[in-house]
């Protein structure tokens, strides 16, 4: 077995001797500088730009403005192409815009012979703005009056879905039920990976090559051909090693600006590199969403009625969208199955940076709100948050009729179960909670609700080749992108185990995309990766064991039916015997001066299947009332994702997410000025992301049920750690001090007012100035 | 004054000299002077530690270090930890081996700074690495591996058993 095995990255030692290249290190030196000039207003028109003093600059080479880019409205979300019109994500936006609507948005660009020269030009620019109102909250932009972003768009809404079960209104009329009601708010994050977005292009015979810093080459190409008016078989994009995405570089960020920058001049190579400041507001954030959730409670715990208003923030371009939002609506009727549910999403465009996909692509909010919901729930009725939880969650068996999915094990509660013995939950949660003193102890719980990759919303594909070399090893492509997660040695492990290969180190994955070469796929998103590429590895293994057992018939003389490939060589299955190595064939057939091969496989499938993956975290928290600060003091996820493929990758995917998932609970929130709409903290120093001292040990456990529908029995990791610790940390809080917070970030100043308000603090200067 | 000055300084054990503009950083020489890419840019404002090397034995962020005050320095950058036949030092193998690199970008600042607190010589509690690596971030690990790559390394090197 080589699946299941804790084994090294593939791209380890690379990466351990800083050899591994990424977008920067691969710069052809002679590359102009572009530097982009964002709109210092939060909304306005663009009169004119005054250019003079820019081109002036020694160095600079040209200025291009919002009145040269070409009249092409182009939608940026990474989302595959839909042949429905209907289905197509909004294009709302040109390569620089004249009508500026957040502060940041891009109205021109220097392209300079120098970093410096380059800056200096965007400096000189002078652009003369019609200044107009701004909105930055999603309830306020959708009210009558409002600021009007988008003229296609009245009230600003993007889109407005529903999810409708029974009858709400009737449900509620029952007698004797208990109204657990909240307003849950959750803030504008962003990705933060440390490799700052940037890519270079140039033209190469007539053709244009963008090398980007993407999780996702393929459908780049096409939007970049869209965005500049080019076919899309005139765009290469290069896709190399990336230091970080989470959704960030699953959008067009600077790629079609770039392309259509080095067309400007004479097709000489052009680089965009984002700094920090610039990655944190003009690239994509994670959409704020407040929720309004009511909940119809009978005494024995079950729910009568569920209730859930969402209105999420898109910020001034639509990116992913209303599919954000969407996601959390339709999961709120599963993950605690309720006969009668009435909800509504509201995607509504702000003057903030564009929101687009970040890490859980909308559960972490969705979730965060639920689970406090669920929690105070559990506290109206005076039930343990983990029973109550058992009581109402989605059952083994339960079948969601949209996207086909069944909970075929009672995951749930394995999970919560294993979670609890671990912690040792029931004894916690007795003698916590109970603290007097200025340091409180609390316990909490949060489950999550998650999914595997995009069918049936959207297509769902996966492309592979491979290639037997002539030493016995087999080369592997597709267009699934190793972005940090290790997809590579997942897929180097499925493709061992599938020909028969005696090692993954047997498997050379090619690393790097390149649209010209690689077979085509969407990329890295929607937690997709080892189970949609698992179903194409499968196939293409199969197809290439067939030619091998085909050619070694030839030489062999015996049926393929009789022989299989074991450890690399190739055996007849009677007896065992090692009939010839892969080597051997491979160099056989090569060689052969009658009929020579180069043995070689590639395919396509299309994954008509989801899968759920679920779990959840206890998290433990120490409250030190004087100090308003919560810190986490023990955290536990325990994942149902499948079956394993490599538990010491699969134990690293969990830390990311919780670390990141600690910050969105307790520190993270990008700022703006109420008064001009300006970012106030875009940079690491004020933005709050989760450090070395922010973090106790992180803990990852797993409940391996095997997917019935993945080739290899394994389903969604790279998101799921993220969705459920923010809300285990407000619950144990919650348990400690007996406060319910319902927004995050719950740092200090938020709990300077919420442990105010609940007395539990008392400032004596207020006293000394009333005195 | 003149807008470049000849720097001559040792970098990862070989005697370099080159002429740089007095406002390049040292991120900057490396980089494009020496082509040493394992330094990385993640702020360029000293937030990251990504781009961290270690100068006469201490580490830097190299980002917010001028070019010209590395004038008669000593420098290592990660390329010049491995041996000759690209062998790699105990703390390079702990990162792989503890599954301490993801998009690997951070990863060659960790690992010099990792360096300086190894050849200290001292026995750390975890909290003090802790602090003594809070420098860095990292957005894809969690720093729970890292912790433990650089832990297991400082028994190793102390020649102790690691607590549990």
């Amino acid at each position: 077995m080589i699946v299941g095995q804790r084994e090294p990255r593939v791209d380890g030692y690379d990466k351990a001797t800083g050899r591994t290249k990424y977008y920067e290190d691969r710069m052809p030196a002679n590359a102009l500088y572009v530097r982009i000039k964002h709109a210092e207003k939060a909304h306005a028109i663009v009169k004119s730009i005054d250019t003079s003093a820019a081109m002036a600059i020694p160095g600079v080479v040209k200025v291009l403005t919002c009145f040269d880019v070409p009249n092409l409205p182009f939608a940026t979300a990474g989302h595959p192409w839909s042949m429905d019109p209907g289905h197509r994500d909004t294009a709302d936006r040109l390569l620089l815009n004249r009508h500026v609507r957040y502060w940041g948005d891009d109205v021109a660009v220097v392209i300079a012979e120098n970093e410096v020269a380059a800056n200096q030009g965007v400096r000189a620019l002078e652009v003369d703005y019609e200044e107009l109102p701004f909105v930055l909250d999603a309830q306020e932009a959708m009210k009558d009056g409002a600021p009007q972003l988008h003229d296609d768009f009245p009230n600003n809404i993007l889109k407005h879905t529903t999810n409708i079960k029974g009858n709400y209104q009737e449900a509620i009329k029952e007698e004797g039920l208990i109204k657990v009601e909240g307003w849950y708010d959750t803030p504008t994050v962003q990705h933060t990976h440390i490799e700052n977005f940037g890519c270079f292009a140039y033209m190469e015979n007539g053709r244009i090559v963008v090398v980007a810093s993407t999780q996702i080459p393929h459908i780049i190409r096409r939007i970049v051909g869209q965005a500049i008016g080019r076919p899309w078989g005139d765009i290469e994009i290069i896709k190399p090693y990336i230091g970080g995405g989470f959704g960030n570089k699953q959008d067009a960020l600077y790629e079609p600006l770039c392309a259509w920058c080095t067309t400007q001049v004479g097709g000489r190579p052009v680089r965009i590199d984002c700094s920090r400041e610039e990655t944190f507001v003009s690239n994509r954030v994670r959409h704020a969403i407040r929720y309004h959730i009511i909940s119809w409670l009978r005494k024995d715990g079950t729910f009568a009625a569920r209730k859930m208003e969402v209105f999420s923030n898109q910020g001034a371009y639509a990116s992913h969208g209303h599919s954000i939002a969407a996601k959390g609506l339709g999961a709120f009727s599963q993950h605690y199955p309720c006969p009668n549910i009435e909800g509504d999403a509201w995607t509504v465009y702000t003057n903030r940076p564009a929101a687009g996909a970040m890490r859980g692509y909308g559960m972490p909010q969705a979730n965060y709100s639920d689970e406090c919901n669920i929690d105070d729930c559990a506290k109206a009725i005076g039930m343990d948050p983990v029973e109550f939880r058992r009581l109402n969650i989605m059952p083994k068996g339960f079948h969601d009729n949209f996207s086909g999915n069944t909970n075929y094990y009672d995951t749930y509660r394995e999970c919560m179960a294993k979670g609890a013995e671990i912690v040792d939950y029931e004894r916690k949660r007795k003698e916590y909670g109970h603290d007097t003193g200025n340091i409180r102890r609390g316990i909490g719980v949060a489950t999550f609700w998650y999914n595997t990759a995009v069918y049936p919303i959207s297509l769902e594909t996966s492309s592979n080749r491979m290639q037997l070399n002539l030493d016995g090893t087999v080369t592997m492509q597709c267009g699934e992108t190793e972005i940090g997660q290790g997809a590579d040695t997942a897929y180097a492990m499925m493709t061992a185990e599938a020909i028969g290969l005696k090692s993954y180190k047997d498997v050379h994955v090619i690393s790097c995309q390149d649209t010209d070469i690689t077979p085509t796929g969407t990329g890295a998103y929607a937690s997709r990766q080892t189970y949609v590429a698992g179903f194409s590895i499968r196939q293409t293994a199969d197809l290439l064991k067939e030619k091998i057992l085909k050619r070694a018939q030839a030489i062999t003389r015996q049926m393929p039916y009789n022989m299989d490939i074991v450890d690399g060589n190739i055996i007849r299955r009677e007896d065992k015997m090692v009939l010839m190595s892969l080597q051997e064939l491979a160099m056989t057939a090569q060689y052969d001066t009658v009929n020579s091969e180069h043995i070689t496989a590639e395919s396509t499938y299309t994954i008509r299947n989801n899968a759920y993956s679920f779990g959840c975290t206890f998290a433990e928290v120490e409250v030190d009332i004087a100090m308003c600060k919560a810190q986490v003091t023990r955290i536990l996820n325990v994942h149902d994702c499948g079956k394993l493929i490599n538990p010491a990758l699969a134990e690293a995917q969990v830390h990311g997410g919780q670390s990141m998932a600690i910050g969105y609970g307790l520190s993270e929130q990008l700022i703006f000025d109420e008064k001009t709409g300006k970012p106030l903290n875009n940079n690491l120093l004020d933005y709050k992301i989760s450090t070395f001292m922010d973090h106790p040990r992180l803990e990852a456990a797993f409940i391996e049920n095997p997917e019935p529908t993945s080739p290899f029995g394994t389903k969604s990791l790279g998101e799921p750690p993220a969705c459920s610790p923010a809300p285990a940390i407000r619950n144990a809080i919650l348990h400690a001090t007996g406060v319910a917070i319902d927004r995050i970030p719950i740092n200090p100043h938020v709990l300077f007012a919420e442990l105010s308000k609940a007395g539990l603090i008392h400032d004596s200067w207020l006293d000394k100035e009333e005195k | 004054m003149s807008q470049y000055k000849l720097v001559h300084c040792n970098i990862n054990g070989k005697d370099v000299e080159r002429m740089v503009d007095v406002r390049a950083s040292l991120t900057d020489m490396l980089r494009n002077e020496y082509h040493l890419t394992s330094v990385k840019k993640g702020c360029e404002v000293g937030e990251c530690g990504a781009c961290n090397v270690l100068i006469n034995g201490e580490a830097f962020n190299s980002c917010i270090y001028l070019a010209v005050w590395a004038e008669g320095k000593t420098i290592l950058t990660l390329e010049g930890l491995e041996g000759p036949n690209g062998e790699l030092s105990d703390i390079q193998q702990a990162f792989i081996d503890e599954t301490a690199i993801q998009c690997g970008f951070c990863t060659p600042g960790f690992i010099m700074t990792a360096v300086e607190i190894l050849n200290s010589g001292k026995e750390y509690s975890d909290e003090e690495l802790r602090k003594l690596l809070s420098g860095h971030l990292c957005r894809c690990t969690g720093y729970e591996n890292i912790l433990r790559a650089v832990k297991k390394t400082m028994y190793k090197r102390l020649g102790k058993e690691m607590p549990a």
